[in-house]
């Protein structure tokens, strides 16, 4: 039998159900390998007790009978950007210190409710707010791969601690929100699974929000199919959010036919940007091959507002979030450092409690949303946006998923790109257009750069069509046949 | 009989405007399902929406949607099919989110118009701008502690309208009929209970002068948050008449918020232009536009009550009643509702002089509301029925009703038990009549001498002698025949 800790959620399940291991022994092996795993950072808080408690109830509900579904006993760990009832819920931020919410967000219930066992709330960056996962007032997470090079590398982010635990077999599966590409970069910089649904289908209800708008969970997993399966616990309407979506939820595991004859693929022109690195170009070639191979009809489409993207972007995600981010005022909870009048506690608290990046982005945001300033800057970014929406819509009409590179890059050294935002920013080049769109999008690990680092295709779907962009990922994933693993690997030897 | 303040350069003229906070009625808030009862201990009727914990989203409550466009077509306003919340941000303790969530460029209710019943019974019409719905904040406390403030966040969340009038007043007694009038449609419509001592209705008054003549618009003042009408009325008379002494001290009215202190009766700067906050309204991300349909608005209007100002004029063309007697009436709609009960087949003009004149008398010495009389509508009706059918005659009546009122008994008990019914036999009358002329021979000299103004003091004889029981009318002519015999 494999080692419990690098078993797929599908395996993991099927072995519980055969009575081949307990929740508990899963659970335990699992802790373990938590513990040996630290020096990666990946989480912020571990939850140890609350996961064994969970796992022994789990497996008195298998005795009984009483087993709820197919990620009953699983380990799972949530990004500490979700409220966790009595557990400390951080944002990766010094301002919510020592908040432990009295409520649970709904999907960590939805998953808790399917009797899955949580770990942990991982690491990120400071309120969601970057692509390496470097900004979290609790230190860097690291990338389980490092491929060829001497430094520690990012996981990507902002979900990196969620990616990273993933990868290094930290836990079978585990909870990400994408806002600008925040689940699929981490995905494709750990050589994993993530996925991004459509906006609106799991709710944001309990999740510390960065950019409302733009806001979704996710998951991330070590295969297609048991993305499938967790997002299948996740998604759903709820009426506590009123952007969520009030549809039925397909059956994502039937998706995965494995048959993608006669879909079409669209290769939009405009993601081939300069100086993309070439094992990415390639990568990108043989990904467009083997979805030919597997009998799709290969499309090339333009989407020529996707430059005006990112800048967009960078106006309505700061804009929101400086709103956002009012309410942590040092009033109710958090931190509070007191001052000699309202406004000057209202100052020591965000100055103190707020790290540099989340910061830069209020101070954006609330320029953006000024008078005088707010016609030529956040009028004019939702005005794009639409037309960026619109524009994905029309070749939609004629294909029915898009095939791109989720990152410009592989993983970079933590501590690169510090200093220069732009170069930050620009990490998300291919998966904020399809955020502003609102539109489904998956990474999915297809293979190794020159320096033996993982690299993760993209495809993009229809609204509320996760079941297309699950079914080509499920084929691409087959085509590629990525069996690469992390030198980084806590879990118990194979 | 225009309100001008004289002043030494010459006649001003008052520009007013209101903006009334209107509390609606709902049983939950605008965004969470926390309740909203007055009177809670601190802090007891807040969720974690209302507190803006992390991670919480609004969810609009329906009803109070529902009561928007209720308002709106009580003011006889259009109604916006789609409009949207924004967030309107600034900082203060008692604001949780950081930001209220209101509504700005795309307000539910567009323009409509508020009826004014003047004292002279003359109306004015005044525009409404919009009606908007908006959260409202919490409540600094700052008199418990030296040091410290504290927060109750029972009001964040509660849902408000915000009626917006157009500059269409000119003078405090025009402001006091508007509030008033738009408390009536609030409460006939029930959307609005208009307790303004509980805070549930609330208006900002936008105050300019200009010269008489002058057509442009000046500078305005806003006074903030002022809870009465009373109130509402001296802030103005104070404001305006400062605005005037610094125009003609050569001085400029600066755009700026004041607060009325009513201990004091005057205006205090609050917070000028250049430290105005600049909101940064936004449309929020965590709603989606309110939409409806037009058949929505359609079922909402044939629930719509009869408004005060139709019913006034019902009250005028069915009952005859004068525009001045009608405006008082339908006031409020428990008072319509009393005078309708008395008047039901009955004689409309008596029923209303008793409400307006012998009820209102009685509740005013006693400060209580119609609802709480102690004369119910069938008692009142009842003693109008005794008068009409020469049971008792008006005089009676009025002690009848005293009695009523302190006793609670019903008139037809009282006049029985007191023995007070009408003297109509004839026979009887004569009787005392003789009796009266036998002892008065001098008066009856006088009126044969052509004083016939001595037959009122007959009268009185003959009612004083009756205990004032006699039927006057019967009296009159009687002694009309005995005396001219």
């Amino acid at each position: 039998m494999a080692a419990l800790t690098s078993l797929t959620l599908a395996e993991a399940s099927k072995g519980l159900a055969d009575g081949e291991f307990s929740a508990v022994e899963l659970t335990q092996a699992h802790i373990g390998a938590l513990e040996k795993a630290r020096e990666l950072n990946a989480f912020i808080t571990e939850t140890p007790e609350l996961a064994l408690e969970q796992a022994r109830a789990s497996d008195e509900r298998r005795k009984q009978g009483n087993v709820v579904g197919p990620m009953d006993g699983i380990p799972i760990a949530n990004k500490d950007l979700f409220c966790t009832e009595g557990v400390l819920t951080t944002a990766a931020s010094h301002i919510l210190d020592g908040f432990k919410p009295t409520y649970e967000s709904t999907v960590s219930e939805k998953l808790k409710s399917a009797g899955s066992v949580m770990l942990g709330k991982t690491n990120l960056d400071e309120f969601a707010m970057g692509s390496a996962t470097v900004t979290s007032y609790y230190g860097p997470t690291k990338n389980p791969w490092r491929g060829k090079s001497d430094k520690d590398l990012v996981p990507g982010g902002s979900s990196g601690g969620s990616a990273a635990a993933v990868a290094a077999g930290l836990c079978l599966g585990a909870t990400g929100t994408d806002t600008g590409g925040s689940i699929r970069q981490p995905a494709s910089f750990c050589g994993i699974v993530g996925m991004k649904p459509t906006y609106g289908r799991c709710s944001r209800w309990g999740v510390i929000a960065f950019a409302s708008s733009l806001d979704q969970p996710g998951p991330f997993t070590r295969t297609v199919s048991d993305t499938a399966m967790m997002l299948q616990i996740m998604a759903g309407h709820d009426p506590k959010d009123s952007t969520s979506a009030p549809f039925a939820l397909p059956d994502f595991a039937a998706a995965l036919t494995g048959d993608i004859r006669g879909m079409k693929i669209g290769i939009p022109k405009e993601y081939r940007i300069d100086g993309m690195p070439d094992a990415i170009e390639k990568l990108w070639q043989q990904g467009i091959d083997w979805v030919k191979d597997a009998g799709a009809d290969i499309v090339d489409v333009s989407l020529p507002l996707t430059k005006y993207a990112l800048p967009v972007y960078y106006i309505i995600a700061p804009a929101e979030a400086s709103s956002n981010l009012a309410r942590y005022d040092g009033v109710r909870y958090g931190l509070r450092v007191d001052g000699d009048s309202l406004d000057e506690m209202y100052e020591n608290t965000r100055g103190e409690g707020f790290g540099e990046e989340v910061r830069r982005r209020v101070l954006i945001g609330t320029y953006a949303l000024s008078a005088g300033y707010y016609d030529a800057y956040y009028l004019k970014a939702q005005q794009v946006r639409k037309l960026i929406s619109e524009e994905f819509s029309k070749v939609f009409e004629t294909v029915d998923a898009l095939l791109t590179p989720t990152a410009p890059s592989a993983a970079f050294a933590i501590g690169e790109k510090m200093d220069d935002p732009i170069a930050m920013y620009l990490n998300d080049v291919f998966t904020v257009p399809s955020s502003l769109a609102g539109l489904p999008g998956i990474s999915v690990p297809a293979g190794l750069d020159e320096n033996g680092l993982p690299l993760g295709m993209q495809i993009i779907g229809k609204a509320f069509d996760e079941e297309s962009v699950l079914r080509v990922a499920g084929v691409m994933e087959r085509q590629a046949n990525f069996t690469a693993k992390p030198e980084f690997s806590a879990g118990e030897a194979s | 009989m225009s309100y001008l303040i004289q002043g030494e350069t010459g006649d001003w003229e008052v520009i007013l405007g209101l903006e009334v906070h209107a509390q609606v009625v709902s049983n939950a808030k605008l965004f969470s399902g926390a309740p909203t009862t007055f009177g809670a201990e601190p802090n007891n009727n807040v969720s974690l929406v209302d507190s803006a914990m992390p991670g919480m989203l609004p969810v609009i409550n329906e009803k109070c949607i529902e009561q928007a466009v209720r308002t709106g077509l009580g003011l006889k306003a259009k109604i916006n099919l789609r409009s949207v919340f924004d967030r309107k941000n600034y900082f203060y303790a008692d604001l949780p989110q950081g930001y209220q969530i209101s509504q700005f460029k795309n307000p539910i209710v567009g323009e409509g118009a508020v009826i004014l019943d003047l004292p002279d019974g003359s109306t004015r019409t005044v525009g409404i701008e919009r009606l908007h719905l908006e959260q409202d904040a919490g409540k600094s406390i700052h008199d418990q502690d030296p040091k410290r403030s504290f927060i109750d966040l029972n009001r964040s969340g509660v849902a408000l309208m915000e009626i917006v009038s157009m500059p269409d007043m000119r003078s405090p007694e025009d402001a006091g009929a508007y509030v008033r009038k738009l408390r009536s449609i609030l409460r006939y419509l029930g959307t609005c209970d208009g307790n303004m001592e509980e805070g549930s209705m609330r208006a900002d008054v936008n105050v300019s002068v200009r010269p008489v003549g002058e057509t442009e618009l000046r500078t305005r003042a806003e006074i903030k948050n002022v809870n009465s009408v009373r109130f509402v009325m001296q802030a103005i008379e104070y404001e305006a008449r400062r605005q005037v002494e610094v125009y003609e001290s050569g001085g400029e009215v600066v755009q700026e918020t004041r607060l009325f202190d009513s201990v004091k009766g005057e205006t205090r700067s609050m917070r000028s232009k250049e430290f105005a906050h600049d909101y940064r309204y936004f449309p929020d991300p965590d709603l989606l536009p309110i939409e409806f349909s037009q058949e929505y608005v359609d079922q909402i209007k044939e629930t719509l009550p009869e408004l005060p100002d139709d019913k006034k004029e019902r009250f005028m063309s069915d009952f005859a009643l004068s525009a001045y007697d009608a405006g008082v009436l339908v006031a409020e709609k428990e008072t319509a509702d009393y005078f309708e009960a008395v008047a039901q087949g009955r004689d409309a003009k008596t029923a209303a002089n008793w409400v307006i004149t012998n009820l209102f008398a009685v509740l005013n010495a006693k400060g209580v509301g119609i609802a709480e009389s102690p004369v119910s509508s069938d008692s009142l009706g009842q003693l109008l029925d005794l008068m009409a059918d020469n049971t008792i005659s008006g005089r009676i009546a009025k002690d009848v009703f005293e009695i009523m009122v302190e006793s609670g008994d019903d008139p037809g008990k009282i006049v029985k038990d007191k023995g007070l019914e009408q003297i109509t036999d004839t026979g009887e009358i004569e009787g005392v009549i003789d009796q009266i002329i036998a002892d008065n021979p001098k008066q009856v000299e006088q009126f044969k001498g052509g004083n016939e103004k001595i037959a009122g003091w007959f009268v009185g004889q003959a009612m004083k002698a009756t205990g004032g029981k006699a039927n006057p009318q019967a009296v009159n002519e009687i002694l009309k025949k005995k005396l001219s015999s």
